[in-house]
């Protein structure tokens, strides 16, 4: 290939994406997202319900649904913007070059086919092969994420299949056509912690093996400290803070961060009070002027009416917050 | 905390028939909750953990007998209550009350939070009606929510709030014994932390008895005194949060709580990766009902180890207890 | 009144065929209240009996006069004026008594289930096995003719579909958490019922029953037309249209001479099944789960 190799193989820049709601009403879900995913690494998209991170992802594949909008930004994928593909080519980049897991394996999947029939529907949709060749090959997938007895399964439907393998089908799936890049939208939230470890174990597994890209969608820190390399937290639509991952563990320097970190209940030790975010978080239709943290934030002033700048606090650290320098000299003031 | 029982649970079965055919002939039994003992303190937290489909949930419906159990005892304040008719039972649900899991599903969309919040003190007949709505006004703000918000309807509120509705109609009744089934599952982090407290100050400014239904390991250390694991109906380990964190001893404890992931880059465990699903309860396995996945099983696929105290208060129902043991670095960290 | 019943109004008139609907339902109304200002009826008289303004049998085409023309030595507007009103009584009235029959046999069913459910729905799968119209046709038979009769036989053979309709909804609900938790709180179960099962299944009923309010009124045309609901000369669509059974092929080289005969009474009828049709339509739109937040 003379295709020149990108260091980074997607690149979101400012991307956009409003819903209208009933009354017309423009509901900004995705305002302005901006990262970059390198070959072969691991970045989580982290953050509550309704923060954007699943819109996000699904609108690099221009897939939103039918009250929203992509209203502007770029997708470079490859050198390629995305965006300004029509949608017969976008076609042959969705699954082909950029694959996707959803939550719900159960959903996901069509009950009336075959477990089968849908993973060599989708491999023949991509590659020249016969339907023989396609069928050896779901085959061998099937075999590769662990489904034992692959040549049986092929043959059964979904509802045959317990949560965790159909989980495992659907990245079967997903891998058949050797994606560059892996969306996984909440791929274990559905499932037992016993079977997410088992999942969790098999997308890093794969990843190794077919060196591909993995944006994964979460909103628990436990599996962003677990798999990713890099990590993106979002809020209302818009990135607060985007690092290393042991930087983000280490060293959050945006108070969303911090107010998430610090009040998820752990494991690993015993907190007679959990620490918590003050209010709730706000609904599209009445996300705060300037910062969207604002109204829950310890470190508020009247600056934060502003729209925060994205400042690049260290390596690879980027920060969108007013106060991040207080924020920091608080950490150090409280270490000493 | 008093040492006296408040619930005490015997030999307690649920099963769930299967029908099929033409003329709905049982084919088979679901075992939710198959054989299950335990005791629980007056005032202390028992945290009842297992996957999905382990009969945790069944468990706490059969207790409050939303469901009929199949078999055993249900002995609660000293009154066995499994057997009771339903008018003789009604004026002991005032003392046994539930915060149940899904925050949108668990209030009438068509009644007022007010009113929501009076039922179950109009139905036992307690108070005078501007007593209760006094009460009401005093209960909502209890639960960190503004007493104006009476008369609004469920669909006006978020997730979290509206788990502190279903708190405070459980409150209401000023009930002995909450069960709470996986009262913060559905709730975004940083809401979830807020319930959590909330229940912890309630508890301590009540003294109620919690029985916490969760699949979430990492909520129950934080919240209990005691944990209760389940697998597959059965219960596999019984012991006091300090010793079952940090000394597990049953291979499914180990390995649960080792596939819990940290939010901590420099946490290390030696993760206990079990292999296939759940097997249905409809045919369980012969003999330990983990064997089939488990890594240390050994004669287990023939002999059903009881649940027995292999130390004081921690009780295991294994053959090999403690062949398996939890490792990780940077482990227990006193915070 | 409140935001959300302010927004409900709003979805109910930016919809074009629900303001079709409801004006339409308006206007029959108009025409029932006001029938004796419309079409005065002689003095002394039964109003709804069609008082004969002809003696010749041949129809009158329209005229200053009789402005839908003469059937059966009857007025066909004073026969439709006067013939809202009946299909009023009788859309009412059975969707009424269908509709609560249906509501309490399926609560019980639905509620209780195990062998009442059962029972109660197999009787209500062989009343429904029998072809509506034929079994109406064979009851209004034996019961004679008459419109009490032909509303009893409505009655008998369309209470399933509501009994069918809020069992499934009230399986739906009961299992939801909000019912558990009622008989958590120790609530009894006609309470249970009644204010926390029947109110969030209620809905679809009444839509399904404005539908049907419709399409009912045509099978008593149906009935009349057969000659076997109202009698003789009784303000009825069906009735009119029985008069044109013999006129309805017109005359040799005028096919459509008669036109009148059917199209005042037709007409009638097919707009008011339409206004019904569409307002139910619009109540599914507003009630429906999905569309409310």
């Amino acid at each position: 290939m003379t295709q020149p190799q990108h260091e980074n193989m997607l690149e979101v820049k400012d991307i956009k994406v409003y819903f209208y709601d009933d009354e017309g009403r423009e509901l900004k879900a995705v305002d302005g997202v901006s990262f970059s995913v390198r070959r072969g690494e691991t970045i989580a998209l982290v953050g509550e319900s309704g923060c954007g991170k699943s819109v996000t992802s699904m609108a690099l594949l221009q897939l939103v649904d039918s009250r929203g909008k992509i209203v502007g930004g770029k997708v470079i994928f490859e050198g390629q913007d995305l965006l300004l593909l029509p949608e017969a080519k976008m076609r042959t980049v969705r699954g082909k070059d950029i694959a996707v897991i959803f939550q719900e394996p159960a959903s996901a999947l069509n009950p009336v086919y075959t477990i089968g029939e849908q993973i060599i529907e989708a491999i023949i949709l991509h590659q020249k092969l016969s339907f023989r060749q396609a069928r050896e090959v779901a085959r061998e997938m099937l075999r590769l994420v662990g489904i034992p007895e692959p040549e049986k399964r092929l043959n059964e439907y979904p509802h045959e299949l317990s949560g965790g393998m159909k989980q495992r089908a659907m990245i079967a799936m997903a891998l058949s056509c050797r994606p560059k890049l892996l969306i996984a939208d909440e791929p274990t939230t559905s499932l037992d912690v016993t079977i997410q470890a088992q999942i969790l174990e098999l997308i890093r597994e794969l990843q190794k093996k077919l060196g591909m890209s993995v944006i994964l969608i979460t909103h628990d820190l436990g599996i962003v400290a677990d798999m990713s390399q890099r990590v993106v937290v979002m809020y209302a639509g818009k990135v607060v803070e985007e690092a290393d991952r042991t930087e983000i563990f280490k060293n959050p320097l945006h108070p969303y961060t911090i107010g998430l970190l610090r009040s998820i209940p752990r494991l690993d030790r015993e907190q007679t009070k959990l620490e918590t975010i003050p209010g709730v978080v706000p609904d599209p239709s009445s996300f705060p002027v300037g910062c969207r943290f604002r109204g829950r934030c310890l470190y508020e002033s009247p600056t934060c009416c502003e729209v925060p700048p994205p400042t690049l606090v260290g390596n690879n650290h980027l920060v969108n917050c007013h106060h991040w320098q207080e924020v920091r000299q608080g950490k150090e003031t409280a270490r000493f | 905390m008093s040492n006296s029982v408040i619930l005490k649970v015997e030999h307690l079965k649920k099963y769930f028939p299967i029908k099929a055919g033409v003329f709905r002939k049982i084919v088979g039994w679901v075992k939710a909750v198959d054989d299950v003992s335990f005791e629980v303190l007056e005032g202390e937290t028992l945290g009842i953990v297992g996957e999905s489909g382990c009969g945790k949930s069944t468990l706490g419906m059969t207790i409050l007998r939303l469901y009929e159990p199949t078999a055993g005892r249900v002995v609660f304040a000293g009154k066995e209550i499994s057997r009771l008719s339903s008018s003789a039972l009604r004026p002991i649900r005032k003392d046994m009350q539930m915060i149940f899991q899904d925050p949108f599903g668990s209030l009438n969309p068509r009644m007022r939070i007010g009113s929501i919040i009076e039922e179950g003190m109009s139905v036992h007949g307690l108070y005078s009606s501007t007593e209760r709505k006094e009460k009401v006004r005093e209960l909502l703000e209890k639960v960190g929510l503004s007493a104006d918000y009476v008369n609004r309807y469920p669909h006006e509120f978020s997730g979290g709030q509206r788990q502190r509705i279903g708190i405070a109609r459980a409150m209401a009744l000023s009930p002995r014994l909450i069960i709470a089934d996986e009262a913060v599952s559905s709730l975004d982090v940083s809401i979830r932390s807020q319930i959590l407290n909330l229940m912890k100050e309630l508890k301590r400014e009540y003294s109620f008895t919690y029985l916490f239904i969760s699949h979430d390991l990492a909520v129950v250390r934080q919240i209990c005194d005691r944990v209760l694991v389940m697998y597959l109906g059965r219960i596999v380990e019984i012991a006091d949060k300090k010793v079952i964190f940090s000394r597990p001893l049953h291979p499914y404890t180990v390995a649960l709580i080792s596939a819990v992931p940290v939010p901590d880059p420099d946490y290390v465990v030696d993760r206990v990766i079990l292999h296939g699903d759940v097997p249905s309860p409809i045919h369980p396995p012969s003999g330990c009902y983990f064997a089939p996945r488990c890594p240390v099983a050994e004669r287990c696929r023939k002999d059903e180890p009881p649940l027995v105290e292999v130390e004081n208060g921690h009780w295991v129902a294994c053959h090999l207890p403690g062949s398996l043991s939890l490792k990780r670095e940077n482990g227990d960290k006193k915070c | 009144m409140n935001r959300g019943s302010k927004r409900w109004f709003k979805k109910f008139f930016s919809n074009f065929s629900a303001v079709l609907g409801f004006v339409l339902l308006l206007f029959f109304l108009g025409v029932a209240l006001f029938a004796p200002y419309i079409a005065p009826p002689k003095p002394g008289r039964d109003a709804y009996m069609m008082p004969i303004v002809t003696w010749s049998s041949d129809p009158i085409p329209p005229s200053r006069e009789h402005p839908f023309g003469v059937a059966g030595k009857r007025d066909i507007f004073y026969g439709v004026v006067w013939g809202t009103r009946t299909a009023f009584r009788i859309g009412i009235i059975v969707t009424i008594s269908s509709t609560l029959i249906g509501l309490v046999i399926g609560s019980i069913a639905g509620y209780f289930g195990h062998l009442v459910d059962e029972l109660l729905m197999r009787v209500t799968d062989i009343f429904m096995a029998v072809p509506f119209l034929v079994a109406a046709l064979v009851l209004a038979t034996i019961l004679g003719a008459g419109l009490d009769k032909v509303i009893i036989a409505l009655i008998v053979f369309s209470w399933m579909y509501p009994a069918r309709l809020i069992r499934g909804n009230i399986l739906q609900v009961k299992e939801e958490q909000f019912v558990m938790a009622a008989k958590a709180l120790g609530v009894s179960d006609l309470v249970v019922i009644l204010r926390h099962v029947l109110p969030n299944s209620i809905f679809p009923v009444l839509i399904q029953a404005s539908m049907r309010m419709g399409s009912l009124v045509i099978t008593a045309a149906a009935l009349s037309f057969l000659g076997l609901g109202a009698p003789q000369g009784y303000a009825d669509w069906g009735a009119l249209l029985n008069y044109a059974r013999n006129w309805m092929l017109g005359s040799q080289g005028q096919a459509l001479q008669y036109w009148f005969m059917t199209v005042f009474p037709g007409l009638a009828m097919v707009l008011f099944v339409l206004a019904w049709n569409l307002v139910g339509d619009a109540l599914r739109d507003i009630f429906d789960p999905r569309l409310r937040v």
